[in-house]
């Protein structure tokens, strides 16, 4: 596979209820060389954040209290600003309609837990090739 | 013969059908003779059986109910009042928050092990690099006598702050196998937990006989809404994925799934 410039310096939103996972995801992009993060821990304090702009990346789970990650893209998808981001899922739910949801609703990529570095690595670099071949 | 004269307290359901077949037959002959006032004295001998038999099951229903609450303390505990009466629900609530408190606990803390440890061992492969490289310098004699010097305080260097190193190193590793204690304690919690769930099921499985017998004698029949579940709600780490076809295995069945809708 052909190596992807990224820009390490991209602003990703990180969001997950539980710390430990925001923390491990957070450790993983440090790894990849992107340190520039912010965090939320579900669907209702990401959306204000990801409006107020600034963010070029979403990572997010599915299953949140509030406002799951599901609904979280839509959402995204459904704002015209934020149409275009790419989103990353990374969850636990690995049913196959759950994933067929997740793509009709616009997904980048899909990742379930647990997952490993490489396979986050991977999927990164799948979304920002598709990205940059498509713009 | 009238099971009513021996049996006041009302019928079993099984006995209840054989009593009511017994008097319908009686009160057919009844009428067929043309003596209807025994044949109401028949109907109302069967109504005066159904509703005995009737209220001995809802007694029964009553008291097992009574029982269930009972045992698991769902009257007490919510209140906050006692707590020596808080509730087995209640209680089990609190020890699974205890669970998820343990093992958040020992994910930061291993995560802030790791942290402290990254750096170190960087640095560690750092300096042995350089070290190597003018150690190879002056095999092949190219080393200058200001190099030579330089090297030699490296070295002291190294060998003065490795072993500190290797030490922090050892004991954060010892430390994080001791942050997995948690796994004992979160287990017999939770295998606390799932007993009295187990409990809880078993109580709830004779409510549902015993309210069955009541069905019996009304010839109540239920009709059960099934309600259509939500494909797509989110359910949390799925169980026995391996058995189930509509969950993927693995990320390479994701992947698949995903290239195969055009990913």
């Amino acid at each position: 596979m052909r190596e992807v410039a990224l820009d390490k310096n991209m602003k990703i939103l990180i969001v997950d209820d539980f710390s430990t996972m925001r923390r491990i995801i957070k450790n993983l992009l440090r790894d990849l060389g992107f340190t520039n993060t912010a965090e939320a821990d579900d669907g209702q304090t990401a959306l204000p954040m990801l409006k107020s702009g600034g963010f070029d990346f979403l990572v997010t789970d599915w299953n949140m209290p509030g406002m799951t990650g599901i609904d979280l893209l839509k959402a995204v998808r459904a704002d015209p600003k934020l149409a275009s981001l790419p989103v990353l899922m990374v969850t636990a739910e690995a049913k196959r309609d759950q994933i067929v949801e997740a793509a009709q609703a616009g997904v980048n990529g899909y990742v379930v837990k647990p997952f490993t570095a490489q396979v986050l690595k991977e999927k990164i670099e799948k979304i920002f090739e598709r990205v940059d071949a498509s713009g | 013969m009238s099971l009513l004269d021996k049996q006041t307290d009302g019928l079993t359901p099984e006995e209840f059908e054989e009593d009511l077949k017994n008097r319908a037959h009686k009160m057919v002959e009844h009428l067929e003779k043309g003596n209807l006032k025994d044949a109401m004295q028949v109907i109302h001998e069967i109504n005066e059986v159904r509703d005995k038999s009737l209220y001995k099951e809802i007694g029964r229903l009553t008291r097992a109910l009574h029982e269930a609450i009972k045992n698991f303390h769902l009257d007490a505990g919510f209140s906050g009042r006692d707590k020596e009466q808080i509730s087995s629900m209640a209680d089990a609530s609190e020890r699974l928050s205890y669970v998820t408190k343990m093992t958040e606990q020992a994910a930061n803390r291993t995560m802030d092990l790791v942290d402290e440890s990254v750096p170190i061992a960087g640095d560690i492969a750092e300096k042995s690099k350089s070290l190597r490289e003018g150690w190879q310098k002056l095999r092949k004699r190219q080393m200058k006598p200001t190099e030579f010097r330089e090297l030699y305080h490296h070295i002291d260097e190294f060998l003065d702050t490795t072993e500190g190193k290797a030490n922090t190193l050892y004991s954060n590793l010892n430390e994080i196998i001791l942050a997995q204690d948690f796994q004992d304690l979160t287990g017999q919690v939770i295998k606390k937990v799932v007993d009295l769930v187990a409990e809880v099921e078993e109580s709830l499985v004779h409510l549902v006989r015993m309210a069955g017998q009541l069905d019996t004698i009304t010839g109540i029949e239920h009709r059960f809404d099934t309600k259509e579940k939500d494909k797509t709600v989110a359910e949390g780490p799925q169980m026995r994925a391996e058995e189930r076809t509509d969950v993927v295995s693995g990320q390479d069945e994701v992947d698949d799934l995903l290239s195969s809708l055009g990913f």
